[in-house]
């Protein structure tokens, strides 16, 4: 499925906050503007109650929802869905722009796995993104998990599946000059922390990725582990640290960059559908 | 006694006891841990796999800083005969419940439980393989 770049380039070069979803009950497509308007009611109704977002600032929060059916991937997912909260300070004129404050959207890109199993009435969109104050995000969320009965969790990133995500988008073949591979390394058990940084130029990545891959578009756990033990005993042979004993914590491509905290951001459009696969994957196994 | 790899070393050969029972720890947190037990692997001789040899994996309790993939550890079981243990060292319980397992495992290797020996252990893998 190929995504028209205009209406999914707000996604790119943001830093993206990531959530697993539990299908969503009794969810409709149909009454996306009576879903707004809840959220919106429940949004005012919360800050009423003194769970203000930002004291002191009369700020009214206008929802939006939509859908993007570019954002799948294939006929078998359901469409992205889209939460758009934007401001009008009280203040301004009626005719002033709306301020965008916060983003939030589901998704599911080849999400079978989740979706063949699950009965009727269930929506599966097992991936969130959200883009914005935590307080916004918790807001929409508590609003989804009351209203749909579903459940949002943080979406953690394994130094497993962030190796795989350094092997996947290494050796990308781009355009214009790509931006060096970086591996950063927190060290466990010491007094002071230390972070190690680890910048391979994308030129040497994407040499080694090619000598290590067998098959052009597929990729194997034992190819993922000979590229990061080469770029491991690289390390060792030069500063006789051993990377695989800390933690791996970040990686950067010129495509992708992910924090295992859960927050990634996407760089470049061509790449999207496969880097929201791989999160959708993650996001599916988390839930199950 | 603890090493942190193997070999090891030969000059205190002779004053070492006997060596009833090898327990590799593996963290799940560091790939390092896992080259590390393979390479050491090799210096054992072949006469401790028949069930004097256990695999325990620690750091389990934390899924999201998993370094190792499962199938290669589960490999790793079977390729050697030896059962995996999984443990999570942080949670005292778990600690305690783990230590106590490894003691009574210690206790048949040595033969201090009669009717029972090391080569059940092996027995009961051959048999979990078999289903």
């Amino acid at each position: 499925e190929k995504a028209d770049p205009q209406k999914t380039a707000f996604l790119l070069r943001k830093a993206w906050t990531l959530y697993s979803v539990t299908p969503l009950y009794g969810f409709r497509r149909a009454r996306l503007r009576d879903y707004a308007r809840l959220l919106g009611a429940f949004i005012a109704a919360e800050k009423q109650k003194g769970l203000a977002v930002e004291v002191g600032v009369e700020l009214d929060i206008k929802v939006a929802l939509s859908s993007l059916a570019e954002l799948r991937g294939s006929e078998l997912d359901q469409a992205a869905l889209l939460v758009q909260l934007s401001s009008r300070s009280r203040a301004s004129s009626r005719n002033s722009e709306d301020k965008p404050v916060w983003l939030g959207w589901f998704c599911s890109v080849f999400g079978d796995d989740l979706s063949e199993n699950v009965p009727e009435h269930f929506t599966c969109l097992p991936l969130f993104l959200s883009h914005g104050a935590e307080s916004y995000t918790s807001l929409v969320g508590s609003w989804f998990q009351k209203t749909f009965d579903c459940c949002f969790r943080r979406l953690a990133i394994s130094p497993l599946n962030l190796s795989w995500m350094v092997a996947m988008w290494a050796g990308c073949k781009l355009d214009r000059a790509a931006s060096a591979v970086e591996l950063l390394f927190s060290v466990p058990r010491l007094s002071q922390p230390l972070d190690i940084s680890y910048a391979i130029h994308p030129e040497d990545a994407k040499a080694l990725w090619d000598t290590v891959q067998k098959t052009p578009g597929e990729i194997t756990q034992e190819e993922v582990d000979v590229f990061m033990d080469c770029l491991y005993a690289h390390f060792h042979r030069h500063f006789k640290i051993h990377l695989s004993a800390a933690k791996l914590v970040k990686v950067s491509t010129a495509v992708v960059s992910a924090h295992c905290d859960g927050i990634v951001k996407i760089l470049h459009g061509q790449y999207l559908p496969g880097v929201l696969m791989l999160l959708t994957e993650l996001a599916i196994s988390q839930i199950q | 006694h603890l090493a942190t790899s193997l070999p090891l070393p030969s000059e205190r050969d002779h004053l070492r006891p006997r060596i009833d029972l090898v327990v590799f720890m593996i963290d799940i947190k560091s790939k390092y841990s896992l080259k590390n037990v393979e390479t050491s692997l090799a210096y054992v001789d072949a006469s401790f796999f028949l069930g004097k040899v256990c695999f325990l994996v620690t750091g389990v309790g934390r899924v999201n800083a998993c370094s190792i993939e499962m199938n290669a550890i589960c490999k790793l079981g079977e390729t050697y005969c030896s059962p995996v243990l999984f443990c999570e060292l942080e949670l005292e319980g778990i600690r305690v419940a783990t230590a106590q397992r490894l003691v009574r495992m210690l206790g048949i290797c040595a033969g201090h439980i009669p009717g029972v020996s090391a080569l059940s252990f092996v027995s009961l893998m051959r048999m979990s393989d078999d289903d």
